[in-house]
């Protein structure tokens, strides 16, 4: 089974919840999706094994092939590409990776060579398995390093994957192909503003989803209220104590120190389970 | 004209908190919110909108199923997994590129237009502000980003406002890039969790790549002073200026419920004060030059 934990608002705990669970069922593959700011590692603290570049293929241009005659620049719709009549001018940072230039140029003056756009690090925690990715830093596109993230997805595991916040395609990128969607979100206007969006995002691609109520106690009500009238499911209450954000603050997932956390960790993931099967 | 932008790395620092007191405190600036996939500044600074713009985003391709012979040569070459094996566009994957239109041997495929979002352009107690809500799930923040930031300089200008305070997104990818390029300042929003650091210098390092003077805040600062301690001596061997140290009270929860910016809802409590001083010191260093 495939679980994204995902939020929409920032910093409303998606890597605390899905390491916690994580650390409370066996068989895991933890996939940090959220390349451009990964956390959960500092929390799992695993061993890395080994590390991979990600390469994006950009274009290159043959000047002595090349007639100038801007077909390329015409055809790409990301302004990747600039041509005058003395030079082509390549921004590998605004390229897709399509390929149409290469495919459009009519004296094939185009070929690809390797970008570097992030780097995919292997390792483990116990018998919990991690994969995570990181964007480099000055490099735009998020989209193609959680591409990568999510090739390493192994059957027969309970993969969890942790979003990034927002609602655009990163989101959507690290979502897509789920089983189910752990929404974690804070009743407060801040967080059920964006809540609603996302459960829109997932209504609109069909991945069914239930609700982790996150720093319980502070805030309104409205979101349980929302809640109730769109008959989501609130799987999961965490209470807002100091100490679970003392254990946060120094990187310690809370259910260790407070084990009987574990227990509804697990009946979280039991949830899903049985709202998938459903 | 200066520009400011509030920026964090990792999500939910408060950097929308923060960037509404710094409006009221600015006065009649112009203010951004250029969190353009889950904006939140609006539902403290209640912007009465004036003007709207719709924002077109990227393509999508439209196949003619009357045209199409299922070939499948669009299947192969597009490299997004955009097309279904019943030669159907699935329109989350689509990037909008066009290869499949300029592979496709019986033409059937075209470009639509997709609306993806809209700007604004607004009133607000304390001067303008321009903002903008991209559709749930679409893509190219970065443009939409970049629309907001140019409705607010034609905005500064019409006022003669010479401060543009913008609120950035979370993470470090085309959004953020596209609010922190040409800005003259860049306040780091942390919190002293490792989570906070290990973003923090991400932001940091971004700004240095994009050649932006780098100024920080520890919100939330007393959850952890071992934590902060080491932020502010990271910060002072690297040259960069901790501008605020603000304590976690749950009076900006209250003044968010009541659509208050805690300054303006609170103005007496430690939060407000800080933010003021902090504010003093944003000013200083922007009339320096920025930040470090």
């Amino acid at each position: 089974m495939i679980v994204a934990v995902a939020s929409g608002k920032g910093g409303t705990g998606k890597t605390s919840v899905a390491v916690n669970m994580a650390l409370s069922i066996s068989k895991v593959q933890f996939l940090d999706c959220d390349v451009e700011e990964p956390n959960a590692h500092l929390l799992l603290r695993p061993k890395i094994s080994r590390t991979e570049p990600v390469y994006l293929q950009v274009p290159v241009v043959d000047e002595k092939l090349c007639d100038h005659c801007g077909k390329c620049s015409n055809f790409c719709q990301f302004n990747a590409i600039f041509v005058s009549s003395e030079k082509v001018l390549i921004f590998p940072e605004l390229c897709h990776s399509c390929g149409g230039c290469a495919i459009i140029c009519p004296k094939k003056a185009i070929s690809e060579e390797q970008h570097r756009v992030g780097t995919l690090n292997f390792g483990s925690a116990g018998d919990l398995e991690l994969v995570y990715g990181e964007l480099e830093v000055g490099e735009p596109m998020a989209v193609p390093v959680i591409r990568e993230v999510k090739r390493q997805i192994k059957n027969g595991k309970n993969v969890i994957l942790d979003s990034p916040p927002g609602t655009s395609c990163p989101v959507i990128e690290t979502v897509k192909g789920s089983d189910f969607c752990i929404l974690v979100a804070e009743s407060t206007p801040f967080g059920l503003h964006d809540f609603k969006i996302t459960v829109q995002v997932l209504k609109d691609m069909g991945i069914p989803f239930g609700v982790v109520v996150n720093r319980a106690g502070i805030g309104d009500k409205k979101l349980y209220e929302y809640c109730e009238k769109a008959d989501i499911s609130i799987l999961l209450e965490i209470p807002y104590q100091r100490r679970i954000a003392e254990l946060y603050s120094r990187g310690v997932p809370f259910s260790l120190e407070m084990p009987r956390w574990k227990e509804k960790f697990q009946t979280l993931f039991d949830k899903a389970r049985k709202l998938v099967s459903k | 004209m200066k520009q400011l932008t509030i920026l964090s790395g990792k999500g939910g620092t408060g950097k929308t908190t923060i960037t509404a007191s710094l409006a009221v405190l600015a006065k009649k600036g112009v203010v951004a919110d250029c969190d353009v996939d889950a904006p939140d500044l609006h539902m403290l600074l209640h912007p009465k909108i004036i003007k709207t713009q719709e924002f077109k985003g990227p393509k999508l391709a439209v196949i003619d199923e009357s045209e199409c012979t299922k070939c499948g040569l669009c299947r192969e070459k597009c490299r997004f997994d955009a097309i279904t094996e019943d030669i159907k566009i699935d329109p989350i994957s689509c990037e909008g590129c066009g290869v499949c239109i300029i592979v496709c041997p019986v033409k059937a495929i075209t470009f639509a237009g997709r609306i993806s979002g809209h700007a604004y352009i607004s009133k607000i107690k304390y001067g303008s502000m321009s903002h903008a809500m991209l559709s749930p799930g679409e893509a190219n923040s970065g443009k939409l980003v970049t629309l907001v930031r140019q409705n607010a300089r034609i905005l500064a200008e019409k006022q003669y406002s010479d401060l543009i305070i913008i609120d950035g997104p979370p993470g470090i990818g085309c959004p953020v890039i596209a609010s922190v390029t040409g800005i003259d300042a860049g306040l780091v929003v942390t919190e002293p969790t490792i989570s906070g650091i290990h973003d923090l210098e991400r932001a940091l390092q971004l700004l240095k790549h994009f050649g932006v003077p780098p100024l920080v805040c520890v919100n939330m600062y007393d959850i952890n002073r071992g934590n902060t301690d080491n932020i502010v001596s990271f910060c002072k061997e690297n040259g960069i200026k901790v501008v605020g140290k603000i304590p976690l009270n749950q009076m900006v929860t209250e003044a968010m419920v009541n659509g208050n910016p805690i300054v303006e809802y609170a103005p007496e409590s430690n939060v407000a004060k800080e933010i003021e001083k902090m504010w003093e010191k944003t000013l200083s260093a922007l009339k320096q030059g920025g930040g470090g």
